[in-house]
């Protein structure tokens, strides 16, 4: 027997497995493929307040072992999440976070606010690293100022626990982390896509209609599994692994490094089944090695 | 809608175009012509993302649906690895899925012209197959650039299915593009209960217009690169009108079959 569950502090979760928010819909996409109340967590698609269009196609180009991907946030906003989807999802035994956007620091505010007074969200997690919605991938974790502003004015409005997702485009991760912290999230999620571009040569065109794209998948594993492990060092709430996970391999280096979670992302898209077999992979792990409770794991990193 | 690990059972190859048969009696049973399957091509990252294939034919054994046929043009790494696999060889696949052709209830006896251009007559071949076995006419006009990327012209003739061909370069059946030809039959035989198209953009647009004179209903499978093929991932939009309204539309789960009048071309 493995005691898998993990203790966020301001959620308990069965396992560490959570779905990345945008590479699992609404969650009921996946319901031929897995039992979702098997998953650690579900991390809903980002939500504006009102619905929104997104980007113009081509919206993914695959590359070498990973993906771009500019999809733009397009999504149904708050009030059919709320009518259409979150009655189905509240019935599950699965605890449910909903990735909140915003056009400017008044939406996240107004997104919250409507959202908060509803029955079956957990947690929210704070886009603010989307690299698609503004130009030159501009967006407020960037900036710890930016940043600072977002996460407390979120918080001094709702009672809902929050994690801020943080974006890996930037020169010192740590300092951003840090300003997240101060300002009262509640945990951090690391890392959202890099920015990237690919080229046609048979066009000149770039491969996407927005130029820019965000890179994903297992490419990007290394540079997300050590970033985490600098943010990890540096704060004191729980951090969630992103970038890259395809294997329970995989999410155990990011526990290893100190990641109290992780979330698997493109994964999803590749293989629907991805994170069932990956609660599997960890257990096997676990019972392999004689660890009973895999919580004991989590920040092990020996460096001699 | 499910996943399965599938055996290779068939394989014939013409130069760039490739047949796999797939068996999956599950997929088999419940496809419809129009539907998709996402094939992983290998095990390991590369190629990362699955790649879409329509559903080209359903072969029943013991009289039962058995296995799923793909037809495909080798364009990228995708299809080039998929090219280099043997009979006896596994893919990973999710299937059947999309919105396929819509049929109608009562079609015996109904005409109805199927046009295909290049790798496009893929799904065209499941699609002529249940219209004949509802008692309807189908006619099939497929084109492509030489004789030699006309591979399925013999299997639509083996079943009694009438072919218009055409090639870019005259050198079978007509001489120019598909959709001269569809027009120069239409005009004669305007009795057409629905046409289908899939191909090539600029095909499909031309198809849409001449059409258009003739107020038939129109049905087209369009091309999009999928993310994932389930709905999840909103990477494969394309514009459509509904409700007099513009909006980008899921490919993958509200197509690949849209009614010519949602498109915007």
């Amino acid at each position: 027997m493995v005691d898998l569950s993990i203790d966020l502090g301001f959620l308990k979760l069965k396992n560490p497995v959570i779905t990345a928010s945008g590479t699992f819909g609404y969650g009921r996409e996946f319901i031929p493929f897995l039992n979702l109340e098997e998953l650690g967590a579900i991390t809903i698609k980002g939500l504006y307040y009102n619905p929104r269009k997104g980007n113009p196609p081509p919206r993914i180009s695959e590359t070498p072992c990973g993906m771009l991907n500019s999809i733009g946030l397009q999504g149904i906003g708050v009030k059919r999440f709320s009518e259409e989807i979150l009655p189905q999802l509240r019935n599950l035994k699965v605890p449910i976070i909903v990735n909140v956007c915003g056009e400017d620091d008044e939406e996240y505010v107004k997104v919250v606010n409507f959202l908060s007074s509803k029955k079956g969200i957990s947690c929210f997690e704070l886009n603010i690293s989307c690299p698609n919605v503004k130009k030159n991938g501009k967006c407020p974790a960037l900036s710890p100022e930016w940043t600072y502003n977002i996460v407390k004015s979120v918080k001094q409005n709702t009672h809902i626990p929050i994690i801020t997702k943080l974006s890996p485009n930037v020169t010192d991760i740590v300092e951003i982390a840090l300003s997240a912290q101060e300002a009262g999230t509640d945990g951090i999620s690391l890392i959202n896509t890099i920015l990237g571009m690919a080229v046609d040569i048979e066009t000149r065109k770039p491969r996407l209609a927005n130029i820019f794209g965000g890179l994903s998948g297992p490419a990007i594993k290394p540079v997300a599994l050590r970033m985490v492990y600098q943010v990890v060092k540096a704060v004191k709430i729980p951090v969630i692994g992103v970038g890259g996970i395809y294997t329970g391999e995989d999410a155990l280096e990011f526990l290893i490094v100190g990641a109290k979670a992780i979330q698997v992302g493109t994964a999803n898209l590749v293989d629907p089944c991805a994170c069932s077999r990956i609660i599997k992979e960890i257990r096997d792990y676990c019972l392999k090695k004689r660890i009973t409770k895999l919580e004991n794991i989590i920040g092990s990193l020996v460096i001699e | 809608m499910l996943i399965d690990s599938v055996e290779i059972t068939n394989k014939e190859k013409w130069s760039e175009w490739i047949l796999l048969s797939l068996k999956s009696s599950k997929i088999a049973e419940q496809a419809e012509p129009g539907q998709f399957i996402m094939v992983k091509i290998n095990d390991f990252f590369y190629p990362l993302l699955r790649r879409p294939f329509s559903i080209h034919n359903i072969l029943i054994k013991n009289n039962k649906p058995a296995e799923i046929e793909i037809f495909f043009q080798i364009v990228g790494i995708g299809t080039s690895f998929l090219s280099e696999k043997q009979i006896g060889e596994k893919l990973n696949i999710i299937g059947p899925l999309g919105k396929g052709f819509r049929l109608g209830s009562n079609i015996r006896n109904k005409k109805f012209y199927l046009v295909g251009g290049g790798r496009g007559i893929a799904p065209l071949f499941f699609l002529a197959k249940e219209i004949k076995k509802a008692k309807g006419q189908p006619f099939v006009f497929y084109g492509a650039k030489s004789k030699r990327d006309l591979p399925l012209l013999n299997k639509f003739l083996q079943e009694n299915i009438p072919v218009f061909p055409s090639t870019d370069d005259g050198s079978f059946g007509w001489h120019g593009f598909i959709t001269e030809l569809f027009e120069h039959e239409l005009k004669d035989n305007q009795e057409i209960e629905k046409i289908f198209a899939c191909g090539p953009m600029e095909m499909m647009k031309k198809i849409a217009f001449i059409t258009q004179k003739y107020g038939i209903e129109t049905e087209f499978s369009l091309e999009s690169i999928l993310g994932c093929g389930i709905g999840a991932c909103w990477g494969c939009v394309l514009r459509l009108k509904r409700n007099n309204m513009e909006n980008w539309v899921k490919t993958c789960s509200e197509g690949p079959v849209f009614s010519g009048k949602e498109i915007v071309w």
